[in-house]
């Protein structure tokens, strides 16, 4: 936090460069937010006017959200998609980081090998493993059900690779002090190592959690029964076969922005010092 | 309370050889210095007592228990860390109770444990900060009260004040010396500083290169060095030497240097011929007027390169002909650069060396 206002300190005394980078973020901003705007305005819509280009609706209306309250199965995919998110997350908070520690804290015979193997796997792409994924899921039966959306992303080679990073910096003196007071390992590293990596779980469990929110290939494919859908397989499915209700679709995308625009909120502050830590875009 | 014991203790780390055959037996209540220079084993010695480290080979026992396969937490032993390893996300009272919770101990006698150490060490008022908002003081106290609350058979610390300034560096190691007169537990304690070893240790353990050159009282490792090594390193400023050959005419003995020059030595039981390192201290040399030595004395002279004035002493250095000396005058007398100055040492303070093997004749 402290880097950023420093940052920010700089800019300041620099007048001339902060006018252009001002200028650069809020065209950034508005390139970023535009499609969210029409979004949000298209919701209030109705079917005729949702092609025309004017930001406040002519006539607004709530009957897209009434429908998709009333009508349709939102909640539900709502709750799935909360349940698969959050079981996911939690799973790879844990795992992940029980294997970074390990990779990170321990000398065994192999761990280089088991460290390549774990980091190669992220250069396979996802669409690569969905066959191998679905004839899985089809021969032990989890077609159609919350494990069968989670089980692929319940442990992560990125997730193991960013917590190993962050547990090798800490000092092995603390490990070594912790183990002469009598802990055990594993009471080590719940007690000590985590609790001093809460940065970069935070970190690790937004983004997990955002790109599960979101996730579409995998819970598609996985899920024939509406009562299993996940947000975007609910909201693709609105799409008939025949006509695009895009105002319905819209809508939908909106409610199911609320949560994520609530966490982003809350959390805002570990979100940036997440994408600070692990260098990453969000 | 414990005796420890190292029995031809061998340490590799890969082919690199950290220690070599170290035996050392410490008795119970014993406050023992493991002292050297920079990667000569002392840490790696000490990470081995404390079972944070394999034996390569040799054992390790502690009140008579063999502890060679034994956990670190279950070898009765506490240890101060260097950079003090407090645990950043809790606060000086967790700290300070951390192993204690871990032998699950009733939660009223934890508190009155950890409360006691913190009085000892006067942390009272700290108990509910964080190790960031400690000075390096404090958080070397609060590493002391997590080793003494959990009362073990011994302590091990390896150079635990030498991330202070040299004022608490001072204070720290006097309340050290109290506090181990008041708890009596066995310590093992490093440093580099061979101040701090010599003030604090019942006896010191000096080490050179993975392997023990010396084990003895503060006052015999000063007074006897068993070796060069031990010289040189032992006492500030270190001592002089100066090499050369011992050459005898008639009932008078010297020491022809390499340079050239001649010391005459008085009554030295070196045989003819040795090759020598001859060692004296900058303390035992007395400024003198004349160059003819009293009986028993021997006298060097040199001009003066450095002068550095202490308050209650200078320091002066010399060029001797042979090398470099450095003497120590206290009293009233100034000093310039280019200067001769005669300085006469008693017979019996002077230290031989053989040349090739280092160890005292
Ligand atoms: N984990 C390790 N792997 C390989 N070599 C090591 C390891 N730990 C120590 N060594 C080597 O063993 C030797 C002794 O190291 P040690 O840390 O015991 O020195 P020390 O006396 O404590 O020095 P210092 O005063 O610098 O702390 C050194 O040569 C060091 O490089
Ligand atoms: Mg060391």
């Amino acid at each position: 936090m402290s880097d950023l206002n420093a940052t920010m300190a700089r800019l300041e005394r620099a007048r001339p460069g902060k006018v252009i980078l001002w200028t650069l973020l809020f065209l950034g901003g508005v390139v970023m937010i535009t499609p969210i705007v029409f979004m949000a305005s298209t919701s209030f819509k109705t079917g005729q006017e949702v092609f025309e280009l004017s930001v406040i609706p002519d006539r607004p209306t709530l009957e897209n959200y009434v429908f998709i309250l009333q009508e349709s199965k939102f909640m539900r995919w709502m709750l799935n998609s909360l349940w698969v998110a959050t079981f996911s997350t939690a799973s790879v908070l844990f795992f992940d980081s029980l294997v970074g520690y390990t990779l990170a804290k321990f000398d065994f015979r192999g761990r280089q090998i088991v460290f390549i193997a774990i980091l190669s796997t992220l250069m396979i792409p996802t669409e690569m493993l969905i066959i191998p994924w679905y004839m899985m899921s089809r021969s032990f039966g989890w077609i159609d059900t919350y494990w069968g959306i989670a089980f692929p992303g319940l442990m992560t080679g990125f997730g193991t690779f960013l917590m190993r990073q962050f547990f090798m910096s800490l000092p092995d003196e603390l490990i070594e002090a912790a183990r002469i007071d009598g802990w055990s390992e594993f009471a080590i590293w719940w007690r000590i190592a985590m609790p001093l990596v809460i940065p970069a779980l935070s970190a690790l469990a937004i983004f997990h959690f955002l790109g599960n929110w979101t996730a579409f290939i995998w819970p598609l494919i996985v899920t024939n029964d509406p009562d299993i859908y996940t947000i975007p397989v609910g909201i693709a499915s609105f799409n008939g076969e025949f006509q695009m209700d895009w105002e319905i679709v819209m809508t939908a995308s909106c409610l199911a922005t609320l949560p994520t625009l609530l966490v982003f909120l809350l959390l805002q502050k570990f979100i940036i010092r997440g994408i600070m830590l692990a260098g990453l875009k969000g | 309370m414990a005796e420890v014991r190292l029995e031809g203790v061998h340490k590799l780390f890969g082919s690199v050889v950290a220690v070599e055959d170290f035996n050392l037996s410490i008795g119970s209540s014993e406050f023992v210095v493991f002292v050297g220079p920079s990667g000569c084993g002392k840490s790696t010695t000490l990470r081995m007592l404390a079972g944070l480290e394999d034996v390569t080979s040799g054992s390790i026992s502690i009140d008579g228990r063999a502890v060679n396969n034994v956990h670190p937490k279950d070898r009765d032993i506490a240890m101060v860390f260097q950079n003090y390893a407090l645990y950043p996300h809790l606060n000086v009272f967790d700290n300070i109770s951390f192993g204690l919770r871990a032998k699950r101990l009733p939660k009223d006698e934890i508190a009155k444990r950890t409360n006691e150490a913190a009085e000892i060490l006067g942390l009272g008022d700290l108990l509910k900060r964080r190790p960031g908002e400690l000075s390096g003081g404090q958080k070397q106290r609060v590493a002391m009260g997590r080793a003494i609350v959990r009362k073990p058979k011994v302590f091990l610390f390896d150079e635990p004040l030498s991330n202070l300034d040299a004022k608490l560096r001072h204070k720290m190691r006097a309340e050290m010396k109290i506090l181990h007169q008041r708890v009596q537990t066995t310590t093992v304690y490093v440093t580099h500083d061979q101040v701090e070893a010599m003030t604090l240790a019942d006896r010191i353990v000096i080490m050179n290169e993975g392997h023990i050159e010396q084990v003895g009282t503060p006052d015999e490792v000063y007074k006897h060095p068993a070796s060069q090594f031990v010289a040189s390193f032992i006492g500030s400023p270190a001592m002089n030497f100066a090499t050369g050959r011992i050459e005898a005419s008639g009932k008078t003995m010297s020491l022809r240097t390499d340079s050239g020059t001649s010391l005459d030595l008085a009554g030295c039981g070196v045989a003819e011929g040795t090759m020598v390192q001859l060692g004296f201290r900058p303390e035992h040399m007395e400024l003198a007027d004349t160059a003819k030595p009293a009986r028993g004395h021997v006298s060097i002279a040199g001009s003066i390169t450095v002068v550095e004035p202490m308050g209650h002493e200078t320091v002066l250095t010399c060029d001797a002909g042979f090398g470099e000396i450095v003497g120590k005058y206290e009293g009233e007398r100034r000093f310039q650069p280019g200067e001769t100055v005669k300085f006469h040492i008693r017979a019996d303070r002077l230290h031989y060396f053989d040349l090739k093997t280092g160890l005292r004749i």
